[in-house]
């Protein structure tokens, strides 16, 4: 293999900066790289030029309280927050949008920089509309946190009588309440520069302005793609996630219902965080336990479907490259995009309708499940599906508005109930009394239990990539990926990098075609020798890249198969995950996924899909036409709608 | 609007100060300037020279000359006047602009109210394309080329900010930029970017047909120069006039027919009001500085009647970006009210004034860091207009 692009070491997603935003060195270039001295509170320290104030203030320990800036957005300065002292100048300067580009004395926190943060505070409370004993954010709010940092002891500029804004709860992800909103404008910046969305901007100005949607139309009528990156990025309970938990809690206090849960590979890598551990701190076993102390009746393991849509997705492509190399036919056309991502595909169907043929037909992970539980595992345990409620917990905002698509109900009913996210799951635990940390280890159940290593890396970016190639690799050439790649890691799918580009060399001599889909293509002669190109992606803003390069006829146009995933990160950073995110965040999630992988072969389990005995149990039970047979096509594919941006 | 008294900008010979800029270097030009000591017209007092200088020096593929003709402070009406009166001067001052940073782009940005006035302005710039004062080869110099090209505003106060203007100009919402980069070195397009005054660029052209010594001999020595006002309110003449810098209030009233005024209010919304015990302060940059905007009130005038009225403005006119401005001005709004009322005490407005020098400080741009001058000060110098509960004796 050899890869273009080398992605770094874990630096995770940069973000776009509009020009007029950006932190701009004057003089231009010939300064960057040299060092300038910043003396902050008595502490002196060089720092490269162009360097904010406050990550050199970050760099010597001190601490300069922050409200609209976010380590993963471009640089606002609105707030007022971080205000300090700069000698020579006759105001103070937001130190998170000031460069330092000639030797600089800074305070921090002098009578007059206090007063102004306090005054700040004040006035952002006397705007916002909210009680902190009924907000999810509580406790884990930005603006109380700075209320209390600052000692604000009383409403010095008074508070909102009454809400001057009606929650928007119109969408199936996001629900969007402006009374609780500091106009800090991170979701804006999330939805236009980080994700190149462009759902949320301000609107009016002086009192009036709000954040709001084109013509302050619902939310279920825009072009939203349900990322839910706002959410994670908003500092306050303005933006949350739309909570399914009192119908869940409901389903399991019925007794009638059988009530089931699917787990994603990135909640478990998430979840320590809402109980106080350090982010990258795995919990999948003790979490096992803690669901079913909630009362859930099965616990499975997503992982499980992840396997299936490698097999599913994995024979998709070889169909598409059978027929578009050996047969010319390009009715189904390459690259194939991966359809793991709902936020993705929503992405798809507004801004690139006519690439949706180039989408993997395949349903998502969640999905697939869904429509097995109802099915053969109904079938399995003699259990009437009527009385099965199905939900899935995921890292994501996007599957909520994806378990709700009319087309989700290929079992005869809804497939997937209610998806739940990571937050919210963490709020049931809580709400059970249970102690997350101490519950003892426990294993999901069958027969859904049993999943690869290869389906807990479709919690990372390039981990469906790396899954289907280890497959790939080994149907192909009828040996082991580790006689490829060390510890069958194929690291040059992994890291951080927004856009990656690989090549995988198909040797000479190909293996014998696997059982499985010998009745699809009879050999691997066409494939001697050639050259696998693929992509992976991460975030719509790089997404939306990709896809001008593919319309440009770029390199990304000669991919065979490209990762899409809506997310900065992958599912790891997805916008049902604890609150708050960043790359050092998302980085130690990762890790702590890989590592579940890893321990996945130190354990002697499967770490590649097609060898999941329980998927293989699947395809001669019950799917017995096959991947991409009959009866798999019309539960486990699907089809998409193309919606273009014109809403309304 | 009237013209009330002698202008000295009817009697500069149109185009010789481009004639003149042409027969010098482009460092020759800036120095003219530079010698001159104007400080930009629009108010802030930045000088001129000093900027072309900058924008100069900077490093761009492209540079862009702004006029800033986003006449919007409340009682500014000069700039109108010049449009109208002296088109010419105004694009002429640009096009020396131009060669003297090294500029072919010239953005005329018309504020929205002042679209009547873009058909006079085209024609003015159609004549000077055919008369070889815009496009290549200007004058005969070869190898230089400048044109311009009008953008109209749509209503916001901000975006006669020049970050703001920028913003405007690339598409967006008319808000404040960060600063530093500033638009000499980062501006439109992140090229290096002039935004000067329609009166500075009138007066460069002045300068370099007189010379920076005559320009020099008017004014004061920090504020050199001649200055147009727009004088307005409870006068019997109101209308543009111009005085050398340093003039003193009391005779811009005199002249204007308003000695019995109580206070004015000296740069627009944005500025502060002088009582008249102080009408000996002087129109200069180190006394009381002003873009152009005289507010005469007579004696009949309550002075918490002003302040309202403009803090409703500022309440309206923020951009709606940073805290201390878009909510503070609504608490000082407030607070006025409560004063008119009588229901203000002691502590609150103890806190009003806290809270109004905050908003000085801590505002991201010029707007909100003006917007509580005018309050402060009528605060300061009209407590016995207060009604009831804020005893005068207190804090006097």
């Amino acid at each position: 293999m050899r890869q273009q692009d080398p992605p770094p070491a874990g630096t995770g997603h940069a973000p776009v900066r509009r020009p007029s935003q950006a932190t701009d060195v004057p003089h231009g270039g010939d300064l960057i790289g040299a060092l300038v001295s910043v003396t902050i509170d008595d502490h002196t320290v060089k720092v490269p030029v162009g360097t904010t104030i406050l990550d050199a203030a970050r760099r010597v320990g001190v601490h300069i309280p922050t409200l609209c800036h976010h380590d993963d957005l471009c640089v606002a300065g609105v707030c007022r927050v971080c205000v300090v002292e700069v000698e020579g100048q006759r105001t103070l300067q937001a130190s998170c949008a000031y460069p330092i580009t000639q030797p600089t004395t800074v305070r921090t926190h002098t009578r007059q920089v206090r007063q102004a943060r306090r005054h700040i505070i004040d006035l952002l409370l006397s705007e916002h509309a909210g009680e902190c004993t009924t907000c999810f954010r509580n406790g884990n709010c930005e603006l109380q946190a700075l209320a209390k940092e600052y000692g604000v002891d009383s409403f010095r500029f008074g508070r909102p009588d009454r809400p001057r804004h009606k929650v928007d709860r119109s969408s199936h992800a996001v629900v969007r309440d402006m009374n609780k909103c500091v106009l800090c404008r991170r979701c804006v910046r999330t939805c236009i520069d980080l994700q190149e969305v462009g759902v949320l901007e301000a609107v009016g100005r002086g009192e009036a302005t709000t954040i709001a949607t084109y013509l302050d139309k619902p939310l279920a009528e825009m072009i939203c793609i349900n990322c839910g990156q706002c959410i994670n990025r908003c500092p306050t309970g303005a933006l949350r996630a739309n909570d399914p938990t009192d119908e869940v809690w409901a389903a399991i206090d019925d007794p009638t219902k059988h009530v089931v849960i699917q787990t994603a590979p990135s909640p478990r890598a998430g979840i320590g965080e809402e109980f106080g551990l350090e982010p990258g701190t795995p919990m999948t076993w003790e979490m096992n336990t803690a669901l079913r102390r909630c009362g859930f009746d099965k616990v499975f393991d997503t992982n499980f479907t992840a396997d299936l849509t490698i097999i599913e997705e994995g024979t998709e492509l070889v169909l598409r490259l059978h027929k578009n190399l050996v047969q010319g036919d390009s009715s189904l056309p390459l690259p194939q995009f991966t359809s793991c991502s709902p936020g993705w595909i929503k992405y798809v169907e507004h801004f690139y309708p006519q690439y949706l043929p180039h989408v993997s037909t395949c349903k998502s992970p969640q999905q697939m499940f869904g429509a097995l539980i109802k099915t053969w595992y109904a079938q399995l345990h003699g259990i009437d599906p009527a009385g099965i409620v199905s939900v899935a917990l995921m890292p994501c905002s996007a599957k909520k508005f994806e378990c709700n698509r009319p087309e989700m109900c290929d079992s005869g009913y809804k497939d997937v109930d209610y998806g739940l996210t990571t937050r919210e799951l963490a709020q049931m635990i809580r709400e059970a009394g249970i102690h997350l940390t101490e519950m003892p280890r426990s294993d999901f159940d069958d027969p859904f239990g049993t999943a690869s290593g290869s389906g807990v890396i479709f919690g990372a970016t390039g981990g469906v990539m790396e899954a289907a190639l280890r497959s790939v690799i080994e149907f192909v050439t009828g040996k082991k990926v580790e006689d490829f790649y060390a510890h069958a890691d194929i690291v040059p799918v992994r890291g951080f990098e927004g856009c990656r580009h690989a090549e995988v060399q198909i040797p000479k001599e190909v293996g014998p075609v696997p059982g499985l889909i010998r009745h699809l293509v009879p050999d691997w002669n066409w494939l001697k020798g050639a050259t696998l190109k693929v992509g992976v992606v991460h975030g719509t803003a790089n997404a939306r890249k990709v896809m001008e390069d593919i319309k440009a006829g770029g390199p990304f146009s000669q991919c065979h198969f490209i990762e899409f995933m809506a997310c900065p990160g992958g599912c790891l950073g997805g916008g049902g995950q604890p609150i708050p995110t960043g790359p050092a965040i998302r980085a130690a999630r990762a890790r702590a996924i890989y590592a579940e992988d890893a321990a996945y072969g130190e354990a002697g389990k499967a770490r590649k899909s097609h060898d999941n005995p329980a998927v293989l149990r699947l395809y001669q039970e019950f799917l017995t036409d096959g991947p991409c047979g009959h009866k798999s096509h019309h539960l486990l594919h699907t089809h998409y709608t193309p919606r273009g941006k014109y809403i309304g | 609007m009237t013209i009330c008294n002698d202008m000295t900008l009817a009697a500069i010979e149109p185009d010789a100060g481009l004639a003149a800029a042409l027969k010098l270097d482009r460092a020759g030009v800036i120095g003219e300037i530079r010698r001159s000591g104007m400080k930009g017209r629009g108010g802030a007092g930045f000088p001129t020279g000093v900027k072309w200088n900058l924008a100069a020096a900077a490093q761009g593929d492209r540079k862009f000359i702004v006029c800033n003709a986003d006449e919007g402070e409340p009682g500014t009406f000069k700039d109108r006047v010049i449009l109208t009166e002296w088109p010419g001067r105004v694009f002429e001052g640009m096009t020396i602009a131009g060669y003297a940073v090294g500029a072919t782009e010239g953005i005329l940005y018309l504020r929205g109210e002042y679209a009547y006035l873009r058909h006079g302005l085209e024609q003015c710039l159609a004549k000077r394309r055919e008369e070889h004062l815009l496009g290549n080869d200007i004058c005969g110099k070869t190898g230089f080329g400048f044109d311009v090209r009008i953008h109209m505003g749509a209503g916001a106060y901000v975006c006669g900010e020049e970050t703001a203007l920028i913003e405007s100009l690339e598409g967006r919402r008319g808000e404040a930029r960060n600063r530093p980069p500033f638009p000499v070195n980062t501006g439109l397009g992140g090229m290096p970017t002039i935004v000067n005054n329609v009166e500075t660029f009138a007066w460069a052209t002045a300068i370099l047909a007189r010379g920076a010594d005559w320009f020099k001999a008017i004014g004061t020595e920090q504020s050199t120069g001649p200055k147009m006002l727009s004088v307005s309110g409870d006068v019997e003449r109101p209308g543009v006039y111009e005085f050398p810098l340093g003039t003193p209030i009391r005779e811009v009233l005199r002249a204007a027919g308003g000695e019995d005024a109580k206070a004015v209010v000296v740069g627009g919304a944005s500025g502060q009001c002088v009582p008249a015990n102080r009408f000996a302060r002087t129109v200069s940059y180190e006394d009381v500085a002003t873009g152009g905007a005289v507010i005469v009130f007579g004696p009949g005038r309550n002075m918490l009647d002003v302040a309202e009225n403009f803090l409703e403005f500022f309440v309206d006119e923020s951009c709606g970006q940073c805290t201390p401005c878009r909510i503070g001005n609504v608490k000082l709004l407030e607070g006025v009210r409560r004063l008119k009322r009588g229901e203000c005490s002691t502590q609150q407005l103890r806190e009003l004034r806290a809270l109004g020098e905050t908003m000085r400080v801590a505002s991201k741009c010029g707007l909100g860091q003006s917007s509580p001058n005018a309050f402060l000060s009528i605060i300061e110098h009209f407590r016995r207009e207060i009604p009831s509960r804020v005893p005068v004796t207190v804090e006097a």
